[in-house]
């Protein structure tokens, strides 16, 4: 069985009088450690699939099957207990938590979502900072940090609850090429290294070559799939 | 809960100075409450004090229908002998209520100094019962008295400032007292003046003492016969309990009519001063209403503030799995502790704050009274309940933007700027 299944998925939204179709007909299989990217212009849809795989909306027709789950019922509060258990979240603006250090940014996830008792919190904590390279930082704030170093420790917040699959979208678009490159290869590392799903949406051609099943996305619709990089 | 209290605690300390201001809007509130509150019911406390150690009691008895007339001072309305064994029986029986009692004859007279006659209203006592149950009665009089249990003797008689001033009285000056007896004959009395009294509450008085052997003797009453009874209770604060125990228990004593003997009112229902009591409590319950706004505004102001700032990170924090319930947690602890932390702060201001009232030494004079030392105090079970009042408004005031935070659908939340 897949992962991620979407059949004949479609979203609209209501922005006043006029409705968008932001997806159409969308099918897509993706499998268990993948590296995955959507690619396409502004407004291609790629963040509202993103947030369909993520349970974060639900679409307006079709089904969406997040490791064989039919997600598309869940009340809010199932969809963010099934959030907790099986998906990461990297952002384009990374979202940490300013009032926590990167250390507590990183347990957040662990205390708040999982529960786990702070005997077991510590080690897991160490590791992925030290997979993401963050470890010397850890008693840092979010202001103190780069925008590099920051997409770093969102990746460790997003891996710590060992979730099968990471939700990225445009995590390279606030940051400098260099930084760039450096947080795609961490995430294809931690793909290697965790067996973990990365999606990631993005419109930098140059990025996109990084990952290994290509999405191209144009007015709500999949127009093309390249498999490049296996 | 630790981490939802720690993470309440860094978000209030995001933004110190909104934070500072709210907590100090709530601070000054609540000093306001407990100093207002410790002034007010240690003036009321000290006035009805007053009024019950030195004139009323706490309680008083007479014969059904007397009160309505009391104007008047009938003396037909008079308590007799069997009454008396009656009502000792009563007070027997619940001394471990009754700290003691004074059985009293207040009657109309007129008072003159062989030039002027005026008309005055005298109250006829035990000394030593009178002084039991109203002890500060002493503290009114004027002049040295060597012992209060025997305040006024036989022959002597204590009259109103504002009396003595008028007719030209003082102490060794020799009046003579007219009255009618209830059946209407009359009877002169010679007595020595002992003492002048002070009236409680302003110069109108004209309220006398005298011996109850002297008042039997120009009443021409043979035998024990009272109009009045004054009971001191152990335990003020028990007046209404006490009052309805008494009650019950005189309720057994009927006429032949089959009708009560007696009737008991607290000093509450024969003081025009009740009146001004429950106006300052009133008051006191006005400026907490006041606080409670206080608290409600400006704490749901900054949840407001503070949910509408951070809806993005709402929308981060329920992206990654945190369930709804533990984000309205999160904004109700922040709230939580902007309460409690101000209220621990506003306590210890406003408790210092009547310590220096009291170390000051401020005095005030009301009405008659003159150089009253201020000294104020508040019960712990009223900081409590302020306490408890201000933590209630912080968690309900935060409840309306926490609800809306977690209910926040976090697509929606996450495409905020």
């Amino acid at each position: 069985m897949s992962l991620i299944e979407l059949k004949q998925v479609t979203k609209d939204y209501q922005m006043g009088e006029i409705t968008v179709n932001a997806l159409k007909d969308i099918e897509i299989t993706i499998d268990e450690q993948s590296f995955v990217s959507f690619v396409g212009p502004s407004g291609s849809g790629k963040t509202t699939l993103l947030n369909l795989i993520g349970c974060l909306d639900k679409p307006s027709s079709g089904e969406v099957f997040v490791t064989g789950t039919a997600v598309n019922s869940f009340s809010n509060k199932e969809a963010a207990r099934f959030r907790g258990q099986h998906l990461g979240f990297i952002f384009q603006n990374f979202n940490l938590l300013s009032v926590l250090t990167v250390y507590e940014n990183v347990e957040y996830p662990l205390i708040m979502v999982q529960n786990i008792p702070s005997n077991k919190r510590r080690d897991k904590i160490i590791h992925y900072l030290e997979a993401v390279g963050m470890v010397d930082q850890k008693d840092k704030y979010p202001s103190q940090l780069s925008g590099g170093q920051k997409q770093r420790v969102a990746v460790a917040r997003a891996l710590v609850t060992d979730p099968k699959i990471v939700l990225a979208d445009e995590p390279t678009a606030n940051l400098d090429h260099a930084s760039a490159y450096k947080v795609i290869d961490l995430m294809r590392k931690m793909q290697h290294e965790f067996k973990t799903t990365f999606i990631f949406s993005t419109h930098d051609p140059k990025i996109v070559k990084e990952a290994e099943i290509i999405y191209n996305l144009e007015d709500g619709k999949i127009i093309d799939k390249d498999i490049v990089n296996s | 809960m630790k981490n939802i209290f720690k993470i309440a605690i860094r978000n209030l300390l995001r933004y110190k100075r909104r934070t500072l201001m709210t907590s100090l809007l709530i601070i000054i509130g609540i000093v306001m409450v407990i100093v207002f509150s410790g002034v007010s019911i240690s003036f009321k406390n000290m006035m009805i004090g007053s009024i019950t150690d030195s004139m009323l009691g706490h309680l008083q008895i007479h014969t059904k229908g007397y009160v309505s007339s009391i104007d008047n001072l009938p003396l037909h309305l008079n308590i007799n002998e069997k009454g008396i064994k009656q009502l000792n029986n009563v007070f027997e029986k619940h001394n471990d209520v009754i700290e003691a009692y004074s059985y009293r004859i207040k009657f109309g007279a007129m008072l003159s100094n062989f030039q002027e006659t005026t008309n005055i209203r005298l109250t006829a006592v035990h000394p030593e019962m009178e002084n039991a149950a109203c002890p500060r009665l002493v503290d009114r009089i004027k002049g040295d008295i060597q012992n209060p249990g025997t305040f006024i003797e036989q022959g002597k008689i204590i009259i109103p400032e504002n009396l003595a001033k008028g007719l030209k009285l003082k102490a060794g000056d020799e009046v003579v007292l007219v009255a009618n007896n209830k059946d209407g004959s009359v009877n002169g009395l010679s007595l020595e003046v002992s003492n002048v009294i002070e009236g409680l509450l302003g110069p109108s008085g004209r309220d006398g003492f005298l011996h109850i052997d002297d008042a039997k003797t120009l009443l021409r009453i043979s035998g024990d016969e009272i109009n009045e009874v004054s009971i001191r209770l152990k335990n003020p604060d028990d007046l209404v309990g006490d009052n309805k125990l008494l009650s019950d228990e005189l309720s057994q004593f009927k006429n032949k009519q089959g009708m009560p003997v007696f009737e008991i009112h607290t000093w509450a229902d024969l003081s025009p001063f009740s009146t001004i009591a429950a106006i300052v409590d009133l008051l006191i319950i006005t400026v907490k209403i006041i606080l409670i706004s206080i608290v409600l505004i400006s704490i749901l102001n900054v949840m407001m503030m503070s949910v509408y700032e951070r809806v993005s990170e709402i929308g981060t924090i329920s992206a990654i799995g945190t369930l709804p319930s533990k984000i309205l947690w999160l904004f109700i602890a922040e709230g939580f502790l902007l309460g409690i932390i101000s209220t621990i702060i506003g306590n210890i201001i406003g408790v210092m704050a009547l310590f220096i009232i009291n170390i000051s030494n401020i005095h005030f004079s009301f009405g008659r009274m003159k150089n009253i030392l201020l000294e104020t105090s508040i019960a712990p079970s009223d900081l409590i309940t302020v306490s408890l009042i201000v933590i209630l408004i912080s968690v309900l005031s935060s409840l309306q933007p926490a609800l809306k935070a977690s209910k926040m659908q976090p697509v929606d939340a996450l495409r905020h700027v």
